[in-house]
């Protein structure tokens, strides 16, 4: 392949969508799709702001400023976003409210899918009354009411970060099962599932080795897009009061802080709503764009 | 005498068709209909049939990938009908298939090496090391360059992926081996190189062959025995020459006279049957070909022919042949 892309290369054409691995090819469809183009700078620069944010504004996000003159305050060059009701710099509150938001994001969104995969590949390979089990409980676990379920839970397990990404784990997988199972069912005709059962592969195998790879690239669409899903999840749960506890802060409780002063200090309530805005819609866009990307059907 | 690798016995295969409301089975598929054959050692037995006449489901459950709904399957004087999946596993070892399209039959995901690796991944043969090399050298075997071991499935064309699958079948020495129509998807000059490549490792190894095909002409090239398949019965067995020169049962003789000939000279007499194989679901009472046999007696409709030997190794099931 190196020969043939060096020769190409001399002769200056294009490369064409053989030379390209499927990887190769799904990276080059995203980087013409002007809208996941758009979600990515998006999540750059939160990221960028998240990430490498505190390193150059280096003030503690917890630390009060004593005295009524620090509350409230407008921004300044002190304080670039002003402070909050307990004199905290909202800048550094920002960052570190978004890095917990985006982490449980992200945690909650990876060990959903994977969750849901692992129920939908035993569900969809070995079918008869495993699926049936399965399924009729995927279906019960989408018919119990979120919020006044976690609210119970809140008081068993008690608030924390960790306890929100359990609660959006245990209610975020069923999607991922259903995806997944239909997928198995068309996926274990295939003649390479037969070929691997003639082979003498186990059942544990043939789920992992074939059918779990070919269903990846559907559920790193489905995780991109749970990320951005979770966040707003987590921002809920935050604002309920039943999410991270003060003095952490995370984008939804720092958007609950800030109702009480809606019409005092508007700003507190629109940057992080501004943030998870931004984040959200950079989470979609890229996962929609993957989405089309890694149709093979659509022209990009 | 050659030894017999395989034997099968009154194999049956339905398909249950499931309706209703409590889903009970109302019909059957009869995929395979008590179909009897055997194999010997390093020979090549050809089934042939048109679509629809349960080739290809008796090589699978051959290989126990369909569990038979009766009848015997004897591997080396063993009966393996029984085995359950775990059972089956080291035998598997021995026998193996190809499939016919060579598409669907190499996971998309996996590179080639892999691919042809994993039998031995799965019976943990050899080293990490040895099992690499022996990849390599069966690559070499079927004709593909061992650099492209890295290379998805997508990167190889129809004739090379075949390849592929020879050597995923072939790396963990089996003696026999299923041929689910090799080459039927593949372009005709790329035909002929997969045959030669599979004769040559035949000869090579000592190879058992059963092979599925409905090119007539490819099946005289390849096999020593051939057995014709009509709707999930199996109508004649004979030696290659014996049954292309003297096919006796009606269907064999309408089947061969649709080979094509190569020479424009030649006349012949073309028997073309009449309307489409019947639904297996329902088959015809008796005969199974009696719908569409040009010679078709009473005796058809009523009594099932029995298999009788015309000559050493050459049975068919006909009333006409009863009769006499």
């Amino acid at each position: 392949m190196t020969e043939k892309a060096i020769e190409a290369k001399k002769k200056g054409q294009k490369k064409s969508s053989e030379d390209y691995t499927y990887v190769g090819m799904v990276f080059h469809r995203l980087t013409r799709h002007k809208l996941a183009m758009a979600g990515v700078f998006m999540l750059i620069f939160i990221v960028l702001f998240v990430f490498v944010g505190p390193l150059i504004w280096r003030l503690d996000p917890n630390a009060q400023i004593e005295g009524l003159n620090g509350l409230f305050n407008p921004a300044s060059r002190a304080h670039p976003m002003g402070t909050d009701d307990y004199g905290r710099d909202v800048l550094a509150r920002m960052f570190f409210g978004g890095r917990i938001s985006l982490f449980i994001g992200f945690a909650s969104a990876i060990t959903s899918t994977l969750l849901g995969a692992v129920v939908g590949l035993v569900a969809g390979y070995y079918g008869g009354w495993a699926d049936n089990i399965l399924m009729r409980f995927t279906d019960a676990m989408l018919s119990i009411p979120t919020f006044p379920l976690l609210i119970a839970l809140a008081s068993v397990f008690g608030k924390g970060v960790w306890q929100i990404i359990l609660v959006i784990v245990v209610f975020g997988w069923m999607v991922d099962a259903r995806l997944v199972r239909g997928l198995v069912l068309s996926l274990k005709e295939q003649e390479y599932v037969e070929a691997a059962r003639a082979i003498g592969a186990s059942a544990n195998r043939i789920m992992w080795r074939h059918l779990f790879p070919n269903t990846l690239a559907v559920l790193i669409v489905s995780t991109t897009i749970g990320i951005g899903g979770n966040i707003i999840y987590e921002a809920s749960i935050s604002f309920l009061g039943f999410g991270v506890q003060a003095p952490f802060a995370s984008w939804g409780n720092m958007l609950q802080n800030a109702q009480q002063f809606i019409w005092n200090s508007p700003r507190l309530i629109i940057y992080p709503g501004l943030a998870i805005f931004m984040t959200v819609l950079g989470f979609n866009f890229f996962g929609d764009g993957l989405r089309d990307a890694i149709d093979p059907k659509l022209k990009l | 005498m050659a030894t017999r690798l395989v034997e099968v016995q009154k194999l049956k295969k339905w398909f249950p068709i499931k309706g209703g409301v409590f889903s009970t089975t109302v019909a059957s598929v009869k995929a395979v209909d008590e179909v009897s054959f055997f194999i010997n050692q390093g020979e090549t037995l050809s089934l042939v049939g048109e679509s629809g006449s349960g080739k290809t489901t008796a090589g699978r459950t051959l290989l126990k990938l369909l569990q038979p709904t009766s009848g015997k399957i004897i591997y080396k004087g063993k009966d393996i009908t029984k085995l359950t999946p775990n059972q089956m596993r080291p035998l598997r070892r021995n026998m193996q298939i190809m499939f016919q399209d060579p598409y669907g039959s190499l996971n998309p995901r996996m590179p080639v090496g892999d691919i042809i690796q994993e039998p031995l991944d799965v019976h943990g043969i050899g080293t990490r090391k040895e099992r690499k090399q022996a990849v390599a050298t069966m690559m070499e075997t079927v004709g593909l360059r061992s650099e492209y071991e890295k290379r998805y499935p997508h990167e190889f064309s129809g004739g090379q992926r075949q390849r592929i699958g020879v050597a995923r079948a072939l790396i963990i020495n089996p003696e026999l081996l299923v041929l689910d129509e090799p080459i039927s998807a593949l372009d005709v000059s790329i035909q002929s190189q997969i045959i030669n490549l599979l004769q040559e490792l035949q000869q090579r190894l000592n190879l058992t062959y059963l092979f599925i095909a409905h090119d007539l002409a490819v099946v005289r090239h390849m096999s020593d025995r051939v057995a014709v398949m009509y709707l999930g019965k199996i109508v004649e067995t004979a030696e290659n020459d014996e049954l292309f020169d003297h096919p006796l049962h009606p269907y064999t003789q309408a089947l061969l006279s649709a080979v094509p000939v190569p020479d424009p000279e030649v006349k012949r007499e073309r028997i073309i049957l009449q309307g489409d194989i019947p639904s297996p679901v329902n088959p015809p009472s008796g005969c199974h070909f009696r719908t569409r046999c040009p010679y078709a007696m009473p005796i058809c409709k009523e009594q099932e022919p029995l298999v009788i030997e015309v000559a050493p190794g050459h049975t068919v099931a006909c009333h006409l042949l009863t009769k006499k």
